[in-house]
C-alpha cells in the first residue's frame, strides 16, 4: 500500500537542471532500501518555481525540497521516507524548516510564492502526472467535456463561455465566446478548431508548461470547442522546439482516443472529433494566426490579409475557430464551475486569472498565475521575492517584441488588458521581463528590434524594411552617432509601420521603441546629445577611467586587461608607494575585466 | 468512454491515489521511524496504519505520516493522533493488531483506546 509519493518536476526548466537523474536516483534508492511497495515516483510537469529547480515535493506532508542534487537523494530516502526525518537542509527556506518540525506538515500554499496565486489554468501542473490520463480524471478531468456532450446544447456552451468574460490569453485580449459566436453559425462541410501553441515571445513559457504539465485540459476543452461550433477535427500546432511538449501530447492525444474520449461517438453523443499536431519549424511569425494556418496547410508561414477573418474562411478555406493554449485551459473549469465562480475573479473587463512567466532580474524566476488586477508591485516583490543585489526596480517589459513597458513610477498600475493598453503597453502572452537599474532602455528596444527584423516574414515592406531601418537608427543612436532629429524619425517610422503593416507582427514590432520613447525619452536624448548611457550598457557611450590617487599601482588591471591597454604611468600618488597605472582609451574594449578585479574601487565607468 | 458513469468509475478508482497530494487531512496519524522505532517495529505498524485506513475508507480524512524520534524510545513504537481543536493523543508499544484497532474504534468511531496510552501500558 502507498503510504507517500515523491513528486519530481519534469517540465522543461527542472529537466534542463537535471531532474531526470534524480527520478533515476529516487528510483535507484527507493528500491535499495526495499520500499517500491510503500513510495511512489510520479514525475508531474511544472511547479513554478522555477529558479529553485530541481524541486521534489514529497506527500502526505508536502515537503518542498529545491535545487535537489542526485547526490542528495540518497538522503532523502534514507532519512525522510526511511526515517521520518525532514531533510532541513534542503527545503526551500520560505516555507521555514522550523515550522517543518513543529507540525510536520507545511502546505506549499503557504509560502509567499504561491500564497497570493489563483491557479486555475496551472491547477494540475505539478499535482498530475501528465503522461497519466486516469490522474487528470481523478482531479476532475473529462468531467466538463462529460457535461456539455450530455447536458448542454452548442448554444449553451457558447452562452456560457460568453457570459464568462474569457478574453483570448495569446495577447490580443479578444473574447473568447464572441469568436466562437461568430464561427458557429457559418455554414460548411468542415469546420476547424485549431490551437496556438506556437509560443515565440522571448521569456514566455506558460503554454509550454500547460502541454508538459496538463496535455488532458488542452484536449478537453478542443473537444468542448469543436462541440460548440461544429467542427469534427483540430489540429494544435506546437513548435519543434518544445519536444517534451510535443511527447506529452501527443501521449495524452493517444491516451484519450484509447479511451473514447476522442474519436466518434464520444460519450455515445453522436458527436465525433478527431485531434491532430502539427510542428512548427520556430518562425516567429507563425504566432500570427492567418500566418499559422497557412503553415498547417503546408504552405509557407505567411499572413494574409484580413477580412476574410478566420471566423468566415480560416483553415483550408473553412470557419475556424483558432485559441492560445491557455486560453482553452480556462474552459472546463468555466462549464464545471460556472460563470459567476469565473467572473467573480479580475477587473471589470478582463476576468479570471492570467499566468505570467517571471524573468530577468527578478529573485524567483518562474511561473504564477495571478488574478487579473493584480498590482504589478505585488508580482514582483510579494510573489516574484524582489529584485537580487538590492538593485533598484527600473521597469517591466510585458508583451514581448510586441509590448512595451511599465516604469517603476506606474508600478501599483493593476494589470489587466484595459489598463496595460491605456499606458501603451500589452498584456502579450504573459512573459514579463523584470529590469533593473542597470538596463539601458534603448539597449533593450534595440534587442526586440533585433529579434523582429530576424522574424519579419517579408512579405510586406512596412515590416520588412520599416523595421531594418528602425534597427539601424537605433544602432546609430547607441553607437554615438544620434542626433535629436533621429529620435523624431525614429517616432515617425514607428508609426508608419504599425500603420501599414500587414499582420501583427509588423504592426507591433514598433512598440519597444514607442514605449520606452514615452516614458524614457531622457535616456535617449542623453545618448544622442550627452553621447553617454546613463545605465553604463552601451559601449560606445562609456569609458574606463583610473583614479590617479586611489591606485595604488597594483598592476592586477594591467593582467586582466585582454588587449594591453593599460600602461604604468610615473604618477606616484601621496600615501603610495608605487607609480599608478592608466587606460589607453583608444586601444581599450569596454569589456570591465579591469574594474572588476580592482580591489580598491579605483576604476570607475563613465 | 460512453457514459458519465464509466468516467465517474475511473475517478473512483483513481481519486485514492491523488488524495495523498491534497495536504494533510483533518486527522494526522504519525508513526515515529528514528532508529529506534524502526528497531522496534514501527514500519509493520506504519503499513498496517496506511492499509486500515485505505481499506476503511478514511483516507480523505486521515493521513498516515512518519516522524522522527519522539523522545520516549523504551516505548516504541510509538503513534501519535493529531486532529484539529483536540488534544493529541499518544498510544505506545504499538504492533500493527493495535494498529488495527485504533483504526477501528479511535479513527472511526472517536473513542480514544486508553489501554494503549502510556498511562495503562
Amino acid at each position: 500500500m502507498i503510504r507517500a509519493q515523491v513528486l519530481v518536476c519534469g517540465g522543461t526548466g527542472c529537466t534542463s537542471s537535471g531532474s531526470s537523474k534524480i527520478q533515476a536516483a529516487f528510483q535507484e534508492n527507493i528500491k535499495a532500501f526495499g520500499l517500491e511497495n510503500e513510495v511512489k515516483l510520479v514525475q508531474t510537469g511544472c511547479f513554478g518555481l522555477c529558479a529553485l529547480g530541481p524541486v521534489v515535493i514529497v506527500y502526505p506532508d508536502g515537503t518542498f525540497y529545491s535545487r535537489v542534487t542526485p547526490e542528495d537523494v540518497k538522503e532523502i530516502v534514507e532519512e525522510h521516507l526511511l526515517k521520518g526525518r525532514v531533510v532541513e537542509r534542503l527545503v526551500y527556506a520560505d516555507t521555514g524548516a522550523e515550522e517543518i518540525v513543529e507540525k510536520a506538515s507545511v502546505s506549499l500554499n503557504d509560502t509567499a510564492f504561491y500564497k497570493s496565486q489563483k491557479r486555475i489554468v496551472l491547477r494540475n501542473c505539478g499535482v498530475i502526472d501528465p503522461d497519466n490520463i486516469e490522474e487528470y480524471i481523478a482531479m476532475d478531468g473529462y468531467q466538463a467535456l462529460g457535461k456539455v456532450l450530455t447536458e448542454m446544447t452548442p448554444e449553451e456552451v457558447i452562452k456560457v463561455v460568453s457570459d464568462s468574460g474569457l478574453r483570448g490569453r495569446g495577447g490580443g485580449g479578444f473574447p473568447t465566446g464572441r469568436k466562437w459566436a461568430l464561427t458557429a453559425p457559418n455554414k460548411a462541410d468542415q469546420k476547424y478548431v485549431v490551437c496556438n501553441a506556437d509560443e515565440g515571445d522571448p521569456g514566455a513559457f506558460m503554454d509550454r508548461s500547460i502541454l508538459e504539465g496538463d496535455p488532458h485540459a488542452l484536449i478537453e476543452a478542443m473537444i468542448i470547442c469543436g462541440y460548440a461550433i461544429g467542427a469534427t477535427k483540430g489540429y494544435v500546432y506546437v513548435r519543434a522546439e518544445y519536444p517534451i511538449a510535443v511527447n506529452r501530447l501527443q501521449h495524452a492525444i493517444d491516451q484519450a482516443k484509447e479511451y473514447g474520449l476522442l474519436g466518434k461517438n464520444i460519450f455515445n453523443s453522436g458527436f465525433d472529433f478527431d485531434l491532430e499536431i502539427r510542428l512548427g519549424a520556430g518562425a516567429f511569425v507563425c504566432g500570427e494566426e492567418t500566418a499559422l494556418m497557412t503553415s498547417i496547410e503546408g504552405n509557407r508561414g505567411e499572413p494574409r490579409p484580413r477580412p476574410p477573418y478566420p471566423a468566415v474562411k480560416g483553415l483550408y478555406g473553412k470557419p475556424t475557430v483558432e485559441n492560445n493554449v491557455e486560453t482553452f485551459a480556462n474552459i472546463p473549469q468555466i462549464i464545471l464551475n460556472g460563470v459567476e465562480w469565473f467572473t467573480s475573479m479580475g477587473t471589470e473587463r478582463s476576468k479570471g486569472t492570467k499566468v505570467f512567466a517571471l524573468g530577468g532580474k527578478i529573485e524567483h524566476t518562474g511561473l504564477v498565475e495571478i488574478p487579473m488586477g493584480t498590482t504589478l508591485r505585488e508580482i514582483i516583490y510579494d510573489i516574484g521575492g524582489g529584485i537580487p543585489n538590492g538593485k533598484k526596480f527600473k521597469a517591466a517589459q510585458t508583451g514581448g517584441p510586441s509590448g512595451g513597458c511599465i516604469p517603476a513610477s506606474l508600478i501599483d498600475t493593476e494589470v489587466d488588458y484595459d489598463n496595460l493598453v491605456s499606458i501603451g503597453c500589452m498584456m502579450g502572452s504573459g512573459g514579463l521581463i523584470v529590469m533593473d537599474e542597470d538596463t539601458c532602455m534603448v539597449d533593450m528596444a534595440k534587442f526586440f528590434l533585433e529579434f523582429t527584423v530576424d522574424e519579419s516574414c517579408g512579405k510586406c515592406t512596412p515590416c520588412r524594411v520599416g523595421t531594418k531601418r528602425l534597427l539601424e537608427l537605433l544602432n546609430k543612436i547607441t553607437d554615438g552617432n544620434g542626433t535629436l532629429e533621429d529620435i523624431d524619425r525614429l517616432e515617425e517610422l514607428c508609426n508608419y509601420i504599425k500603420a501599414n503593416s500587414l499582420c501583427g507582427l509588423g504592426q507591433t514590432a514598433p512598440n519597444p521603441v514607442l514605449a520606452t520613447l514615452n516614458f524614457f525619452r531622457d535616456e535617449y536624448i542623453a545618448h544622442v546629445v550627452d553621447k553617454k548611457c546613463p545605465a553604463g550598457v552601451c559601449k560606445n557611450l562609456l569609458s574606463f577611467n583610473i583614479d590617479q590617487d586611489k591606485c595604488i599601482g597594483c598592476g592586477k588591471c594591467a593582467k586582466n586587461c585582454p588587449v594591453d591597454a593599460i600602461h604604468k604611468t610615473d604618477y606616484v600618488a601621496p600615501g603610495h608607494k608605487l607609480p599608478s597605472y592608466e587606460i589607453d582609451t583608444a586601444k581599450c574594449i569596454k569589456c570591465g575585466a579591469c574594474m572588476a578585479g580592482c580591489k580598491f574601487g579605483a576604476i570607475s565607468k563613465i | 468512454m460512453k457514459s458519465l458513469a464509466e468516467l465517474q468509475a475511473i475517478k473512483n478508482k483513481m481519486k485514492d491515489k491523488v488524495v495523498l497530494r491534497e495536504g494533510s487531512g483533518d486527522v494526522r496519524v504519525v508513526v515515529g521511524m528514528a532508529t529506534c522505532g524502526i528497531a522496534a517495529g514501527a514500519r509493520p505498524v506504519l503499513n498496517a496504519f496506511v492499509e486500515e485506513v485505505n481499506a476503511s475508507g478514511l483516507n480523505q480524512k486521515v493521513t498516515v505520516s512518519q516522524t522522527g524520534c519522539v523522545g520516549l524510545c523504551q516505548y516504541e513504537p510509538i503513534v501519535e493522533i493529531y486532529e484539529a481543536g483536540k488534544e493529541k493523543v499518544t498510544y505506545v508499544k504499538m504492533t500493527p493488531e493495535k494498529a488495527k484497532t485504533v483504526v477501528e474504534k479511535h479513527l472511526k468511531n472517536g473513542e480514544i483506546v486508553s489501554e494503549f496510552t502510556p498511562a495503562n501500558v
